[in-house]
């Protein structure tokens, strides 16, 4: 029988599995930027940042972040969601929806009505995972140029 | 943007037979609920199913069936079926290395193929029958209380 899924909030001692899980990157670098994150968002304690992990069996197979940011690009207080992964092994089980329900939960307990996130336009999966979820294009559009 | 009538037509096939992939319906059927022409449409239907989107069932009570993954397709897979999806300047005489002004405006209109593909091709048949099933649940609650 398949072992259940839990949602809950990441722990310090998920860093390694969190860093193994997130495919973008080197793992000397991610190291790094993920042990910034766990300090930011995992042991603030700040219900406006929020770290969750899925957990089957003893493992962590899936992870997401995101937190409240208010007045950035002059919008008001909203929820940003910018890193989401889920093990190749566990996808199409539902775990990224339920990840990102319980997000949503927590930000709209924030007082927060709108989610946001970035992603690559080459980056069919993701963005097929949160139209599938029911984003689509917002308000605001991103601009670049390279700097010569 | 203005989708040709053989790709609006096949989106509209396709999504009727996905909605209930053991359903079988005939051209008659779609181009009647969908005040369509059924002589276009069966030109449509053929198209499909010489691609395997759908699949033609012979003999009494015969008619055409999904034949894809809806978790796979997407809005783009059907489209570019039947057409390119690519904005063209109206210039006979334009070539590659011709005016900057349409040169601009060429990249103009690149930008916007670029995003509207971007839309289109994540957004999964799957996605699109869940959100037009939601938007069928707005519908009837929305008429209950007229009916009470």
């Amino acid at each position: 029988m398949s072992e259940k899924i839990f949602i809950r909030n990441a722990k310090p001692s998920d860093l390694d599995a969190v860093v193994g899980l997130d495919e973008v990157g080197q793992r000397e670098v991610k190291q790094a930027y993920w042990q910034g994150i766990f300090d930011h968002y995992v042991k603030s304690g700040r219900a406006d940042r929020i770290c969750l992990v899925a957990e089957k069996g003893n493992a962590v197979v899936g992870f997401i972040v995101g937190e409240v940011r208010a007045w950035e690009f002059g919008s008001p207080p909203c929820g940003w969601v910018f890193a989401l992964s889920v093990a190749h092994a566990v996808r199409e089980m539902g775990i990224g929806q339920r990840m990102f329900d319980e997000i949503c939960s927590r930000l709209k307990q924030s007082g927060i009505n709108t989610v946001r996130t970035m992603v690559d336009l080459d980056n069919k999966l993701t963005l097929s995972f949160f139209r599938s979820v029911g984003m689509c294009t917002g308000r605001y559009i991103e601009l670049e140029r390279q700097i010569d | 943007m203005k989708l040709n009538k053989a790709s609006l037509f096949a989106l509209i096939s396709v999504l009727e037979l996905a909605s209930d992939a053991e359903r079988q319906l005939s051209t008659t059927d779609i181009a009647k609920k969908y005040c369509i022409s059924t002589h276009h449409l069966a030109k449509v239907m053929r198209n499909l199913v010489h691609e395997g989107v759908i699949q033609a069932i012979r003999g009494v009570g015969g008619g055409y069936r999904f034949a894809g993954n809806i978790n796979r397709t997407t809005l783009l897979d059907i489209i570019q079926l039947f057409e390119t999806m690519e904005s063209e300047l109206d210039l006979p005489h334009w070539g590659e290395d011709g005016n900057p002004i349409v040169a601009e405006l060429q990249s103009v209109t690149n930008e916007i193929d670029n995003l509207t593909k971007a839309v289109l091709d994540t957004i999964t048949l799957a996605t699109a029958l869940k959100n037009s099933r939601l938007r069928e649940e707005l519908l009837t609650n929305r008429k209950q209380p007229e009916a009470g």
